[in-house]
């Protein structure tokens, strides 16, 4: 084996580039920025005064640390995903802060200032309820964990169980919620719905039933967690819609309970609503403030108080027209529209100087939270700040007088699908080309037109002449390029483009690609939760002055109804141009190559009667879809039944069933079709050979590389199949099987080749395997491609690879004229993106070298893949959890621009070739200078000392 | 009524009678209609092969012919077809002169079963080419029967040669009315795995050929003595020629 990894070691250093970044060049064309996710459960860090922590965990299972004052990271721990990384409970005491993890699966202390795991124990099985911190006198020593059937409790300092206890009645008791106030007593609150509830009391010290109530008849209840809280001293406070009152039980004496009527406080539900209560328990140790809230309505809300058994209304908070309050000791703050009020908690009063007054996004979510801090001032005032979660997932840290510290937008940390889109021209350039764009009008106006843009020029260089000698007084640390949507414009090599993205919350997003800032934003409210997504450019930026324009289909995963966002990538604005509504489910949208008379490109979609419409559908468009509606094929899937179809459009926009091919549903499942990317260019027609006879390369534009799996999983009857069909015959060029082998399968399909990427369960080990096509020594008809015309089959070739490690997420370079050579770039769970040449995944490397195939620069076949270190695009920026790599070509052929992106958000640009096309950044341009003019000088002398030279023998 | 040619599958004379008999079968029922699938006492068995050319696109398939499937280790396939008559003939030609699409299409079925039943299947396999290219090709096409894993007929396809349409003008009847079929039917191929064994194999005669050769055995003195020497005998004769200069460079 050594010899192996050592042989091909020898190989890929004989053959291969270097390819790394300098230390000088880290950061300067990469960015990445790192996300959360959705907040579920924060904690500003109190225990210290000048503490600057928020703590977070989120839906994404990430545990981490934020810096209020910048709203950075201090660190993130991102735990596995799905169901056995779920934070179910986040407890925080002074410098540790417990989790529950996994449904109750694990219980982790951390230590909030360096992150740190403190400890970790594996909890008994057992659906997860509840949780809390137990102290006795304001001393918090211990935690307790409410599971299905048992209640555990555990020391703060190190996990040790203390005790665990069986819950009596398991079986019928549904126990949902654990309380304790300090006074050594815990208490499991559990109810048989509709019937009773039942309370045990623990003790502290040793797990001893102290009490047990079972009797107590509520037949109105069925949730605790839903309708009850505990207040004051231990009253277990619950409301009941239907007889529209409070019920209140002393969990201490037992009585009974006590039937409040809320219309004795004068108090009414809104229709329809499940009224909240909600309460604040500021410290483990202590009883809950007697204050409490009470949801009455959407946006009404009743803070109540409980004074000697006697329930007393405070204040009513009618129009708050945004749907949280959160209760802090002694104080609690609402909003309303977009200010914010502190009120006194004890006294309903509003506290002086501090609302807070800011500005919603009109472009967001609404507020979903609200996290408050408060704090006491030097003058013993009250300050506070506050963060607000938005229903877009975004993080606003709000500072009094309303001044907004930072905002994060945590939707990026779940982005679906992508594009890159060209910057416009610059004001002044897009003039001149305006220019030719517009038609002529008489030569007179020609001129001025010509003249004024000119001066338009002559002003813009003189500005920029200004700013720099105004830059250039000014301290280096001042200037700073600030990119806004104003100055955005195309740089000289289209390295700078604009990043839309699109978001699984529905928010879309404009990032520059150079920095990484965040130039628009557009929240879409009304996405149904289990939305596809598919972005498409209809009109890049080569078309001024009209402007680029992007359409974003949605469409719900159940119904299949579909809706369109036509917007500007640029600017982010929604377009003045209408969608169409789409009333029936829709089956399949592309994009043609036509473009109407605005040049936006014409979109098709198939509804489930199989009938088309075009977006846009202008009579320009109807016209030029007539003509060419013969040559207009499309095809289906319908991976339930294994059925691929193919449509061809008829002049009247209704389509006609021309080819089936139908997989077996019971013995494979397709789970995947892949075509090629339409921007992509293929150079070369063929590969030259040893021999210099040309292969030349099976180009099919159509090729679709569709991957089934099967059905039978046992590791000796499983097997990945591969089939590439074309997507205009429905004609089978290929059909392999990969037995003994199962997905998940990463495929990538360009040019003449398809890699695909399986777990070999044989050899229990990743495998890629590489499908090359060539149609031969001649080519049938070079001048254009047909599906319907190319009789001959082409060669296949196929080898395989093992592959050390697992991956994410695989996909191919992309350059402008497609000279440069490929890679694959490879995402991988350790969060690396590997930059593999495609040179190692060919099969026509040979298994014997001979003089042909070094002629050709083949490398000889290893059946190992190596992953080296240098092949790291993104050196130590660890990308989490990888979802998708966009890559998209720049206006430099050697040039390709990267974006991963999963938790985190990545981008780089790599250079496959190298960068054969720019000249290095310590290019000696005076040296080269100097010895030019030097040459020139010394030819221009020694012309002139032979010519005198000539002229003297002359004379002799 | 001609047989099709068969180029890659030899096909055993006691078939061919029942290829006869299939024919017969197709004669009687008037050219237009076989039978459904039947069985035969070679576990071959036959399914309809249907085409269909219409001016108005509108598919109405009409049977053309029989294939015979054989089940095994290799697929075989054989096919019996019936000549087009002369309207057909004329459609064809008027569909080729709209360029409209002739479509063929078999049922699905299952290669493996043992019983009939079991065999077929709903729903079709579907495909076309130009009309064009079947009138100017004289009807020599190319059909393609695809399998999967297990047997299953998953797809078909059909091309003609030439498969190009340069609107010559197909002047004689004689050409449109017998097809020229190459039939095949493809089953999957095994893609390969990576080749270990080989490698291992050409690896360990590699290190023993480096084993044989004396040359490379020899350690490291013995192969470069002569340049070591070399080396000190020049590095002595330098430090011997000047050795007082340094010295005395440092020390002041």
């Amino acid at each position: 084996m050594a010899k192996l990894i050592l042989l091909c070691l020898k190989f890929i250093i004989l053959s291969s580039a270097v390819e790394a970044v300098f230390e000088d060049q880290v950061g300067k064309f990469d960015w990445r920025q790192e996300y959360v996710g959705k907040v579920r459960f924060s904690h500003f860090d109190t225990h210290v005064q000048s503490s600057k922590k928020v703590l977070l965990a989120t839906e994404n299972n990430v545990f981490a640390a934020l810096n209020t004052r910048t709203g950075e990271l201090f660190w993130r721990h991102v735990d596995k995903t799905g169901p056995e990384g779920n934070i179910d409970a986040l407890l925080q005491h002074g410098q540790d802060v417990v989790l529950v993890v996994g449904n109750g699966r694990l219980l982790r202390s951390w230590e909030i200032n360096v992150g740190g795991l403190n400890w970790e124990i594996v909890l008994d099985s057992g659906s997860f309820q509840s949780a809390c911190l137990v102290g006795q006198q304001d001393n918090v020593k211990h935690v307790a964990v409410l599971k299905k059937t048992v209640i555990s409790f555990h020391y703060l300092s190190n996990g040790h169980q203390k005790w665990i206890e069986n819950l009596p009645e398991s079986e019928t008791v549904d126990y949902q919620s654990v309380y304790s106030d300090g006074n050594g007593e815990v208490y499991a609150l559990g109810i048989v719905p509709h019937s009773h509830i039942a309370i045990v009391a623990y003790s502290v010290e040793d797990g001893e039933i102290i009490k047990q109530v079972t009797m107590i008849h509520t037949a109105w209840l069925s949730n605790i967690q839903a309708s009850c809280v505990v207040i004051s001293q231990g009253m277990l406070t619950c409301v009941d819609p239907l007889t529209v009152s409070l019920y209140m039980l002393d969990l201490h004496t037992e009585s009974q309970m006590t039937q409040i009527p809320l219309q004795s406080l004068g108090l009414e539900v809104a229709p329809g609503f499940h009224p909240v209560l909600v309460s604040t328990q500021p410290n483990p140790g202590r009883q809950p403030l007697s204050e409490f809230f009470l949801q009455l309505g959407p946006d009404y809300y009743q803070l109540l108080q409980l004074n000697n058994g006697q329930i007393v209304t405070l204040r009513d908070f009618k129009p708050v027209r945004n749907n949280f309050s959160t209760l802090y000791e002694y104080l609690f703050s609402s909003l309303q529209a977009s200010s914010l009020n502190l009120f006194s908690a004890e006294t309903g009063r509003r506290l002086l100087d501090t609302t807070l007054i800011f500005n919603m996004d009109p472009y967001g979510g609404k507020p979903e939270k609200l996290h408050v801090q408060a704090f006491l001032k030097k003058d013993d005032s009250v300050g506070y700040r506050v963060m607000v979660q938005t229903e877009d997932h975004t993080l606003t840290f709000i500072q009094q007088p309303g001044r907004v510290m930072w905002t994060r937008e945590e939707a990026l940390s779940d982005v679906v699908t992508m594009e890159m889109v060209d910057l416009p021209l610059t004001g002044t350039q897009a003039e001149l080309e305006g220019e030719f764009g517009k038609k002529a009008d008489g030569l007179m106006s020609m001129v001025l037109k010509r003249l004024s843009s000119q001066l338009i020029l002559l002003q813009a260089w003189i500005a920029h002449l200004w700013k720099l000698f105004y830059d250039a007084r000014k301290p280096r640390s001042q200037v700073k390029n600030e990119v806004t949507i104003e100055n955005l414009s195309r740089d000289e090599f289209n390295l700078q483009k604009m990043m839309v993205m699109v978001t699984a919350s529905g928010k879309l997003f404009g990032i520059d690609s150079k920095t990484g800032s965040i130039l628009w934003r557009h929240y879409l409210d009304n996405i149904p939760s289990n939305a596809a997504f598919k972005l498409m450019v209809q009109r890049t930026t080569a078309h001024f002055p009209h402007p680029p324009q992007c359409t974003l289909l949605i469409k719900d995963k159940d119904t299949g109804l579909a809706t369109l966002h036509v917007f500007n990538p640029i600017f982010g604005k929604k377009s003045h141009v209408s969608p169409p509504a789409l009333p029936q489910p829709i089956l399949q949208s592309l994009m043609l190559p036509l473009m109407d008379q605005d040049y936006a490109k014409v979109l098709l979609l198939v509804d489930d009667q199989y009938k088309v419409s075009a977006f846009p559908s202008t009579k320009n468009v109807l016209q030029q879809l007539q003509e060419m509606a013969s040559s207009i094929f499309f095809y289906l899937v319908d991976s339930t039944q294994g059925r691929l179809s193919g449509y061809r459009l008829r002049t009247d926009l209704s389509t006609e069933l021309i080819w089936e091919v139908v997989i077996p549903a019971e013995v494979q499942k397709i789970v995947s079709v892949k075509g090629k990317r339409p921007n992509e260019h293929v150079h070369s027609q063929g590969r030259v050979m040893g021999d210099r006879s040309v292969l030349y390369k099976y180009l099919n534009p159509n090729l679709l590389a569709v991957v089934t799996e099967s059905t039978d999983l046992h590791q000796e009857r499983s097997f990945v199949g591969i089939l590439l069909i074309d997507g205009v015959t429905g004609r089978i060029i290929h059909e392999a099987v990969q037995r003994k082998a199962r997905g998940p399968v990463h495929v990538v399909h360009s040019e003449n080749w398809v890699v695909y990427e399986y777990w070999s369960t044989k050899s229990r080990r990743n495998e890629f395997s590489v499908i090359e096509l060539y149609e031969g020594m001649e080519l049938y008809n070079s001048t254009v491609f047909s599906s319907l015309d190319r009789p001959h089959a082409p060669q296949v070739l196929q080898q395989s690879y093992i592959f050390p490690s697992y991956i994410s997420t695989l996909e191919a370079t992309l350059t402008e004229k497609g000279i440069t050579s490929r890679h694959l770039l490879i995402g991988l769970p350790s969060g690396g993106i590997l930059s593999l040449p495609k040179m190692f995944l060919d099969p026509r490397r040979p298994e014997i070298v001979s003089e042909q195939s070094r002629e050709e620069n083949l490398i000889p076949y290893a059946p190992e893949l190596l992953i080296r270190t240098e092949w790291f695009i993104n050196y130590n920026q660890t990308v989490s959890r990888v979802r998708g790599i966009y890559t998209a070509p720049s206006g430099l052929e050697s040039t390709c621009l990267v974006v991963a992106y999963g938790l985190d958000i990545y981008q780089t640009r790599v250079y496959p070739s190298k960068q054969f096309d720019v000249l290095k950044d310590d290019y000696d341009y005076m040296l080269i200078s100097s010895v030019l003019f030097a040459l020139f000088f010394a030819t221009m002398i020694s012309k002139r000392l032979a010519e005198v030279k000539l002229l003297n023998r002359a004379w002799r | 009524v001609k047989m099709a040619r068969l180029l890659q599958f030899k096909i055993a004379v006691v078939s061919t009678v029942l290829f006869v008999v299939c024919t017969n079968l197709v004669c009687c029922n008037n050219g237009r209609r076989v039978g459904d699938a039947m069985d035969t006492e070679f576990s071959g068995f036959s399914v309809p092969l249907e085409h269909s050319f219409e001016v108005d696109d509108v598919a109405k398939f009409k049977v053309r012919g029989a294939l015979v499937l054989k089940a095994g280790r290799e697929h075989s396939v054989s096919l019996t077809q019936n000549q087009l008559s002369e309207e057909d003939r004329a459609k064809l030609k008027e569909v080729a002169a709209v360029d409209g699409l002739y479509r063929i299409r078999v049922p699905r079925v299952f290669l493996q079963a043992d019983r009939q039943t079991e065999r077929q299947m709903d729903g079709y396999l579907t495909a076309f080419v130009r009309a064009c290219a079947m009138v100017e090709s004289h009807l020599s096409d190319v059909i393609a029967l695809y399998s999967d894993v297990s047997g299953y007929l998953i797809g078909v396809s059909i091309v003609t040669l030439p498969g190009a349409c340069r609107g010559t003008e197909v002047e004689d009847e004689v050409d449109l009315e017998v097809f020229n079929t190459t039939l095949s039917i493809m089953a999957p191929v095994n893609a390969p795995g990576p080749e270990t064994a080989l490698f291992l194999e050409r690896m360990e005669q590699e290190t023993e050929k480096k084993g044989k050769n004396p040359q490379e055995q020899k350690s490291f003195f013995a192969k470069y003595w002569y340049l070591i020497l070399g080396g000190a005998i020049f590095l002595m004769a330098t430090n011997s020629a000047q050795p007082p200069a340094g010295g005395e460079g440092e020390q002041s």
